[in-house]
């Protein structure tokens, strides 16, 4: 029987199906690159806000502690967004008139909260606690990044889960001395390695194998 | 509702589908006939049990007879039909299915997750810390008694309830039903506005009417009005109705409470004089008599009595001694199964048995018992007279004046009163014979003269006695020119009232109530009403000439009175903080009893052969006031395993007379559905078709019927679920009656009942001894377990990997103390966000419980041989009841088959489950020997109601279709003490401290059986209670190696030598 295709098909078949291979793994790192990428991770990504609260102006500039109005960081789980009374605390005196804090004020007149939009959002199922965190000598911006020269908020880090092992693998390289936890300009010392290594000791910190079971964060 | 929908029984999942068209409800068809595996032969199992030699232990009555048909069904790995599509697809509708649930499970996947927002308080209260749980006290008024408990709120939101450790009816405990009251708060079925003859209205509206009605009456000085209400142990609502009667001086106030007897009120009467409230000191007796008592799980205290109970059963070690707990009771109940000793008797008969014991204590009368009764009488009544002054006798809620009379005169000439029983001014407000109570109103309605009824909670309708009353109350309530109607739910009273006010949770309320013991505890809500809901004390005083005054102002009002000096509102404020006024119980009466068992008419004869029809609050739905509660639906009923159903209770020996059956039908076995036999109930007061169910242990010739099902307007969870034994009850006989007629149907009946699922048939599971066989072989428990040695495994030494070095969780449970009360399951439920299946789904073997009770009888006893009993086997066996949570395996078998790591090992020996992994293989579940892991096969959880969202416990994950799930050992509350643990000492941290961490069912449990702690201390509760320490623990199915960290402790019961053998 006469051959219905000519040799040179050969090729273009061994061709299509290599690429075929190729072409599905590219796709899949394409899309595994895609959830890692900021457009799913929003890191980097500024959101509007109904008020548009700068942490520069209140952090940077004005020197205010984070815990004047995350109040519960210390406690709890979460570390709280301030209620408007805590805005209204000074801006009944300063500022009082101006144009863009009138949500604020319309949200205390009206008993009405102001919605802010969420920028660090973790999965539902990973139960993250602040206090813990902190008391342990994490710093808010090893997380959190240089709040204190963000005019708006977003989110310094993936908030991926292999980001949260890199430290519960290796907390020593984060630790820091407890007073300086809420210093935004913290960095690292040279010998950071040895002191981190102290901290661990000297706060007991978990071992790898108790910081990375799958119940220190989901339940 | 889509088709879909109705088929699987998910209407809004978390709540079952109501349709009495059920899939599941209809005959079966000629396939399933076909498919039937293996009818109940009792005959079989009684053989089987005579023939076996030793203890044995089995579930249900086809595990006993062992039929090789019922093995088979057991041993299928997929039961038959199982894996049959309820409806065909055909292969081109599959591949569009296919094809477009993968294209959109694509497009779902690709769009990123949409914005979140923040609402932060606009004034955060004071105290409150962002994200932390705060604990109110408060009291559920239940019946006669308040139960003391505290609430977790979450911002708000109240999400568990828990025992209150400083409330005498609690001391930290709860019941099933405490634990389940936060469903009845969120329930989205409640009525949400008031309504005239069904158009809403608005609460000033209703105020203009009440107070237009009130000065209608005014003018008759309120001849014409009536209040209807439950038992009212509250003093500020019971000083508004006496303000209400002042105001209008001809009104009266009527009680009807249908679950709770008169029996107690006369007898006091009769016994005293006057009416009593009985308080018992369980804790002091040494030897207990319930004459038909089911005071560990029914009645006021109930709660405490089963703490106070088991104080005296914590076996150290083999030279501990216990307390012994005689019953004689007609059906199997929580406390019976607990006791040692057990004599099912005609309900009729629990008299003759009090008076034969009256007799032998030398008080007077006489009485002839069976032979078997008079045995039983006599070591009873050696033992009482062994124990003067520590002994008890309690008489059961159900049982009449006369029992009542006698177990206070047996008390007192016992010398217990003032020991282990004292006698107070009653708790109620106004004790009064609630049987002529609502008689006297339904004649006063029969002859028109009465223009307004107020009816405060309750639904006559439903549950009055049908021959004078509500049946004909549907009629008689049309007579009553203007009804007014408070309550819960719009429910079948609601339905002839004219008015309809929704009635506020016990949670949304101000209020106050007495305890059991009197002590006075006030009510503080944890949330404003969510619906337009009003108190009864509101209600009431719309008629009053201070309409508006709310339960807030009366309660400050009154509470003054009660707290005495000192600075009152330091003084509010502590009673608030505790739940109660400290030291307002009430003091004992000096009362005598003044009563001659020689003056009780001669004992009615009663005809063996005459069948006796008993009436009993349901176990999980009580009177019916639950019917709508999810969770106490699906509850398993302790003895029977029966859930959202009840079922006329048969002796088997009855069964086998009338032939009832029951087969475990297609979907059977193990995953099993039960078809049983249905009976026609005819009494004198009609006749109802009931399900008839077998229950080993009942006494012969008894029929229980359980009240509070068949509600026609209860809600989407309770309508049309089960029988309405109310239909048949009447006023002449509340609570036994005989004289009736059962006629077996052709018909059957679908049961979902749980005693046939996760069976792990013939091994040993139950350890059990008598007191004396512990003294003398103290290893009872481990006769055939054989642990094999640390080192012989394949699997990971996790050891060596480093884990379990700082903490190592284990529990331990105490066979020895556990009635199977079923607080433990539902307190689960409610701290783990578990979902409700729907009875549809429990026959297909899918309940979500993650604690699950397992009832097993025992037989194979040397006293079976001497029973003169037709099926000795069946007749009275021993319960023993098994917690089963998941054993957090060291040598976990889940844990080797999950292939994407699902579900691994914790550096603390927990087996993680982790649900963002989980892809839904089953391969876990399918490896278990315990068979504790649970399947979302659909999305069980309702994820649309907005109440039900409410409820939620934040700190657990809301899992949907498709993952695994089981037992956390709590690891939400393991985390945030660790956590808290681990921040003291400036950041430097200290040890977790034993019993810091209680786990949810640990905390519910009355009886302390569950104990959790960490089994590298030493020193702490549970290290005592582990296997090598105690010799009584045991590792279930050991052999297999898997070492679980959730040990068990041999049941042991102290028997009576004189009883043991004839």
């Amino acid at each position: 029987m006469a051959q219905i295709f000519h040799r040179s098909t050969n090729f273009i078949a061994r061709f299509s199906l290599f690429s075929a291979i190729f072409l599905a793994g590219l796709a899949l790192t394409g899309i595994l690159a895609l959830a890692r990428s900021p457009y799913f991770t929003r890191q980097n990504i500024s959101r509007e806000q109904p008020v548009q609260f700068s942490h520069k102006h209140h952090v940077g500039d004005d020197g205010i502690d984070c815990r004047f109005c995350h109040t519960s960081v210390e406690n709890s789980a979460t570390a709280g967004i301030p209620p408007t009374k805590t805005c209204m605390n000074c801006h009944s005196v300063l500022f009082n008139n101006a144009g863009y804090l009138e949500p604020v004020r319309e949200s205390f007149r009206t008993d009405q909260s102001i919605q802010w939009v969420k920028v660090h959002r973790l999965g539902d199922f990973a139960y993250f606690n602040h206090s813990i965190h902190v008391s342990k000598g994490v710093g808010c911006s090893t997380c959190h990044g240089a709040v204190n020269q963000m005019p708006l908020i977003f989110q310094a880090n993936t908030l991926l889960m292999q980001w949260c092992l890199d430290c519960h693998r290796n907390p020593e390289a984060v630790l820091r001395p407890l007073d300086q936890v809420y210093n935004m300009d913290w960095k690292a010392p040279d010998d950071q390695a040895k002191i981190g290594h102290d901290f661990a000791v000297e706060r007991k910190i978990r071992s790898t194998v108790e910081l990375t079971s799958c119940s220190t964060c989901h339940r | 509702m889509s088709d879909h929908e109705h088929k699987y029984g998910i209407v809004r999942s978390g709540f079952a589908s109501t349709n009495p068209e059920d899939p599941d409800n209809h005959p079966p068809t000629a396939e399933e006939r076909e498919l039937r595996e293996y009818p109940l032969d009792i005959a079989a199992a009684n053989a089987k049990a005579k023939s076996g030699t030793g203890k044995q232990y089995w579930r249900s009555i086809e595990e006993l007879a062992g039929d090789p048909h019922f093995e088979d069904l057991l041993h299928r790995e997929f039961p038959r039909a199982a894996s049959e599509w309820d409806e065909s697809v055909d292969r081109r509708g599959f591949l569009k299915l296919l094809g477009a649930s993968m294209a959109l499970a694509g497009m779902a996947g690709c769009g990123r997750p949409p914005e979140q927002h923040i609402v932060p308080y606009v004034k955060q209260p004071d105290g409150l810390i962002l994200g932390k749980p705060q604990q109110y006290a408060t009291v559920m008024p239940f019946g006669a008694d308040a139960v003391g408990v505290l609430v977790e709120s979450h911002e708000g939101r109240p999400t568990k309830i828990e025992g209150n450790p400083d409330h005498p009816s609690s001391l930290g405990a709860t019941d099933a039903f405490a634990q389940a009251a936060i469903l009845d708060l969120y329930d989205p079925d409640r009525a949400k506005t008031p309504t005239e003859a069904g158009d809403i209205r608005t609460w000033a509206m209703f105020q203009q009417a009440a107070q237009d009605l009130a000065t209608a009456q005014k003018s008759v000085n309120g001849a014409g009005m009536r209040i209807l209400t439950g038992t009212i142990t509250s003093p500020v609502l019971a000083a508004q109705i006496e303000y209400v009667l002042k105001f209008f001086p001809q009104a009266k106030w009527h009680q009807w409470e249908p679950a709770i007897s008169d029996g107690a009120r006369e007898g006091a009467k009769l016994a005293f004089g006057r009416y009593v409230n009985t308080v018992c000191r369980v804790e002091k007796a040494n030897v207990i008599l319930s004459l038909d008592a089911d005071f560990m799980a029914n009645g006021p205290g109930h709660t405490r009595y089963m703490k106070d109970f088991y104080k005296r059963r914590n076996l150290t070690g083999p030279n501990d001694e216990m307390n012994r707990l005689y019953a004689v009771e007609p059906t199997p109940s929580v406390t019976g199964s607990a006791a040692d000793h057990r004599l099912p008797l005609r309900a009729s008969e629990i008299e003759l048995f009090a008076r034969a014991i009256a007799a032998k204590l030398d008080l007077g009368g006489s009485a002839t018992l069976s032979k078997d009764a008079e045995r039983f009488a006599d070591a009873v009544a050696k033992d009482l007279q062994k124990n003067r002054g520590a002994s008890l006798v309690v008489a059961g809620e159900q049982q009449s004046a006369e029992v009542h009379a006698l177990a206070h005169v047996i008390n007192a000439a016992l010398g217990n009163a003032g020991a282990t029983v004292y006698y107070t001014e009653p708790v109620e407000a106004n004790p009064v014979n609630h049987a002529e109570s609502l008689h006297e109103l339904a004649a006063d309605i029969h002859k028109s003269k009465v223009d307004l009824l107020l009816i405060l909670g309750g639904n006559p309708v439903y549950d009055a006695p049908r021959d004078w009353a509500f049946s004909e109350f549907e009629q008689k309530l049309k007579k009553v020119h203007t009804v007014v109607h408070v309550s819960s739910h719009y429910n079948e009273t609601s339905e002839f009232s004219r008015w309809h006010i929704p009635e506020t949770h016990f949670l949304e309320t101000w209020g106050d109530a007495r305890a059991f013991d009197g002590t006075y505890s006030v009510i503080q809500p944890l949330i404003a009403p969510l619906y337009q809901a009003r108190s009864a004390f509101e209600v009431l005083a719309a008629f009053t000439d201070k309409p508006g005054v709310t339960s807030y102002d009366a309660l400050r009002e009154h509470v003054k009175t009660v707290l005495g000096a000192g600075d009152a509102e330091k003084n509010w404020r502590k009673s608030l903080n505790d739940g109660l006024v400290a030291g307002t119980a009430l003091a004992p009466l000096p009362v005598s009893a003044k009563f001659s068992p020689a003056s009780l008419p001669p004992a009615k004869a009663h005809n063996a052969d005459e069948f006796e029809f008993i009436f009993r609050p349901d176990p999980t739905i009580y009177d019916g006031r639950f019917a709508n509660n999810g969770w106490l639906q699906e509850l398993a009923k302790p003895i029977t395993k029966i859930t959202w159903d009840n079922a006329a209770l048969v002796s088997p020996v009855t069964a086998q007379k009338l032939g009832i059956g029951r087969t475990i039908a297609s979907r059977g076995g193990e995953h099993g559905q039960v078809r049983s036999s249905v009976v026609d109930i005819e009494l004198s007061n009609g006749k109802v078709s009931a399900a008839a169910w077998v229950v080993p242990g009942q006494a012969d010739g008894v029929v229980v019927l359980p009240l509070g099902y068949g509600r026609k307007n209860a809600g989407e969870t309770g309508t049309n679920k089960g029988f309405n034994a109310y239909a048949v009850r009447g006023s002449n006989a509340l609570w036994a009656t005989t004289g009736g007629k059962v006629t077996v149907t052709n018909d059957e009946y679908p049961i979902a009942c749980t005693q046939f699922h996760h069976n792990v048939e013939g091994r040993k599971i139950v350890s059990s001894a008598s007191l004396e066989e512990y003294k003398k072989n103290p290893n009872f428990a481990h006769e055939k377990d054989e642990t094999p040695p640390n080192g012989l495994t394949l699997y990971q030494n996790f050891e060596e990997l480093g884990y379990y070095k700082h903490y190592k969780w284990a529990m331990a449970i105490d066979l020895t103390k556990c009635n199977g009360c079923n607080a433990c399951v539902v307190a689960c439920q409610s701290e783990n966000n578990i979902p409700v299946v729907g009875k549809d789904q429990v026959m297909r073997g899918r309940e979500m419980h993650w604690i699950r009770i397992d009832r097993y009888y025992e037989s194979g006893l040397e006293t079976e041989k001497d029973d003169d009993s037709e099926i000795p086997a069946l007749a009275n066996p021993p319960t023993y009841f098994q917690p089963v949570p998941c054993q957090q395996c060291e040598n976990a078998p889940c844990e080797q088959v999950c292939p994407v790591g699902a579900t691994t090992h914790s550096a603390e020996g927990l087996n993680d489950m982790v649900y963002n992994r989980c892809i839904g293989t089953r391969y876990c579940s399918n490896n278990c020997p315990y068979k504790v892991r649970r399947f979302n096969f659909l999305r069980f959880q309702d994820w649309e109601t907005p109440s039900l969202k409410l409820m939620r416990n934040p700190e657990v994950t809301v899992r949907s279709r498709g993952v695994m799930e089981k037992c956390t050992y709590c690891v939400q509350r393991i985390n945030n003490v660790r956590i808290e643990s681990e921040k003291d000492n400036g950041g430097v941290g200290r040890e977790i401290r034993d019993g810091e961490i209680v786990t949810a069912c640990e905390q519910a449990c009355p009886s302390e059986a569950i104990v959790f702690g960490n089994a590298n201390d030493p020193n702490s509760r549970v290290s005592k209670l582990r296997e090598k320490v105690n010799p009584r623990a045991y590792n279930m199915l050991g052999e297999l190696n898997a070492r679980p960290r959730t040990t068990y402790l041999g049941a042991v019961r102290n028997l009576n030598s004189d009883l043991e053998k004839a």
